[in-house]
């Protein structure tokens, strides 16, 4: 900066050291407790020199909980959410910004509306839902008394029953969370700040809407989407509620989920060598998405926000 | 705000935004509107009929001793979440943007944990604080005096869950205040250390107000996150208990509704949180953006 402050910035460096270590302080304490036997992982104090019992714990860990299946499918759910939300708001936005039609402006509210409401807070009649996603239009055919009209026109009795569970499923896992308006909205945002005369130039060269969206809008949006890649697929590996009650069957169970059964209860042997052992692996993937991803992170996640 | 130029076309935009509403209204509207109808009903314990009974649930709820002691967990919880991790969010941030030949690799030091799962946060400090094994623990009762256990003490219980959740929501709070202080024209800084502000009196006479919008933006964001994410910590770590000393909200609304089937109660106690919800963004939109300072 301006002046020299020699004992500020001294204090700086350390304080910003104090500050890492705490940061990263846990992190560093359960890799050295997933190192060592069970003898030594339960004395008080913890040694904190490393042991030798690292694969032994980790491979324990592994099969106990079957941790490649729950992880497997934490991949699928996060996948399924990031491609989902991606697409769907990526045409959407489109759709909305480059499109002038009479419904333009309700589409745009009834998306925006939903904004800021995680799933959390709608999370009963969500699961209802999809316990049976067709309920809604079952619900309305009744509603109407469809049955009889229908019934008169085929000249016998129709019963209605529509009946398509999301329980146990993968789509179950990632459906409902794709209804977010927060990607909707960025899209919306950037494609605001395209200038006109790409659109225009595209016109006037015959383009399609579909060309110009695939030629022009989807290269452009790149970064946008990298960036939102990284924090979709966070969010949906991280997914905690939504899991925890759509699967019952511990083949669907997610890895998050699956380290619950991993923690020493009162009685238990204090296993925590496999129990952090097994944490540090399911955050595993998550993390090395951020960090290697870092620059398009930061971006996206300023640009989520504002 | 639409385009000047824009595409006529038939049936196309209907299509492109199909996806998107019938996702919205299949597991949002139509659910809010499930859980609305709902709360206005009560069930016989096997959810064989139900009837109507009007603002029976939410007159039941505001005098259930258990669900206003629920929110003022929450608040309590929420308040000490914000402000511990946008605290040290903002004094790690002013650092680093101090060490200017270290800021990249600070950054990579302190943006990981954004990455970590609320659960697994809570399962690494269960550890660090477990009242039998955790080394913070252990130098909590030697140097503190203090006795520390979180599975008796409601207040011990309350003070884990909020570190769990806070250290996890540093990192978040560090990368926005990081682009806030990098936003801040060097040539203001420069302006007063010539006029002799010292680095102390610059921070709280210029840094500080021009940091408002992301202070405000992210006072909203971490009392949304520890309103609903910290799920996975509370369930991890302490399920509610001791004696309901951690039962936030959001774990109250599962507990009675998956836990104890008790289906009007727990939609009512969604309908308030949803309002609660509703109202905070629309005040931030409304009067908060309207009350800061913006750098241009």
């Amino acid at each position: 900066m301006v002046e020299k402050t020699p004992i500020l910035d001294t204090f700086t460096y350390i304080f910003l050291m104090i500050g890492i270590l705490i940061v990263g302080f846990p992190i560093i304490y359960s890799l050295i407790a997933a190192t060592l036997p069970l003898e030594d992982v339960s004395k008080v104090p913890m040694p904190l020199i490393p042991g030798d019992q690292f694969m032994v714990n980790m491979r324990e860990a592994w099969t106990r909980s079957d941790l490649g299946r729950q992880i497997f499918n934490s991949f699928i759910m996060a996948a399924g959410i990031t491609i989902g939300k991606i697409s769907v708001s990526m045409i959407g936005a489109f759709s909305i910004v480059y499109f002038d039609y009479r419904l333009r402006v309700v589409a745009f509210a009834s998306v925006f509306c939903t904004l800021m409401l995680p799933v959390e807070v709608r999370i009963m009649p969500t699961y209802e839902v999809a316990a049976n996603v067709l309920g809604p239009l079952q619900s309305i055919w009744n509603f109407l008394h469809l049955n009889t009209p229908v019934s008169w026109i085929a000249g016998h009795d129709i019963e209605l029953n529509l009946n398509w569970s999301l329980l146990d499923s993968y789509t179950g896992l990632t459906l409902p969370l794709i209804a977010s308006a927060t990607c909707t909205f960025l899209f919306r945002q950037f494609f605001l700040t395209i200038p006109e005369e790409l659109c225009e130039a595209a016109k006037m060269d015959g383009a399609s809407p579909m060309t110009f969206f695939r030629k022009i809008l989807f290269p452009l949006s790149k970064t946008n989407i990298a960036a939102l890649i990284v924090i979709e697929f966070v969010y949906g590996y991280n997914q905690y509620l939504w899991p925890l009650l759509i699967t019952t069957n511990p083949d669907m169970t997610t890895a998050v989920i699956g380290l619950q059964d991993l923690i020493p209860q009162a009685d238990d042997l204090p296993e925590w060598n496999v129990a952090l052992g097994a944490a540090l692996m399911v955050m595993l993937p998550p993390v090395l998405v951020v960090l290697s991803m870092q620059r398009w992170f930061v971006k996206g996640l300023i640009e989520k926000e504002k | 705000m639409i385009k000047r130029s824009t595409y006529k076309s038939g049936y196309l935009p209907y299509l492109l935004i199909l996806p998107q509403i019938l996702v919205t209204l299949t597991f949002f509207y139509w659910p809010a509107l499930q859980g609305l109808i709902q709360s206005f009903l009560l069930s016989d314990p096997f959810g064989q009929s139900s009837k109507f009974v009007g603002f029976y649930n939410y007159i039941e709820l505001f005098q259930d001793p258990l669900y206003l002691k629920s929110i003022l967990t929450t608040l309590t919880f929420s308040i000490a979440v914000a402000s511990v991790s946008m605290a040290l969010g903002l004094f790690i941030a002013t650092m680093a943007n101090r060490a200017l030949r270290a800021t990249a690799l600070v950054r990579t030091l302190l943006i990981w944990p954004y990455a970590v799962a609320p659960a697994i946060s809570g399962i690494l400090w269960l550890f660090l604080l477990h009242p039998s094994y955790g080394i913070v623990a252990l130098g909590i009762n030697k140097w503190l005096g203090a006795d520390w256990n979180p599975v008796l003490h409601g207040r011990d219980a309350m003070i884990m869950v909020t570190i769990a959740s806070s250290w996890k929501q540093i990192s978040y709070n560090f990368v926005f205040f990081m682009a806030g202080l990098q936003a801040i024209p060097k040539s203001l800084i420069e302006a007063a250390a010539i006029d002799g502000a010292s680095p102390f009196k610059r921070f709280w006479a210029i840094t500080f107000p021009l940091l408002t919008p992301t202070f405000f933006f992210l006072s909203v964001m971490n009392i949304i996150y520890s309103f609903f994410e910290t799920f996975g910590v509370i369930h991890t770590v302490t399920q509610g208990g001791p004696g309901g000393s951690t039962n936030i909200l959001v774990y109250k609304v599962y507990q009675d509704g998956f836990v104890g089937l008790n289906l009007g109660s727990s939609s009512a106690q969604s309908v308030v949180l949803m309002s609660l919800i509703i109202l905070i963004t629309v005040l931030q939109f409304r009067y908060v953006e309207k009350k800061v300072q913006y750098t241009g």
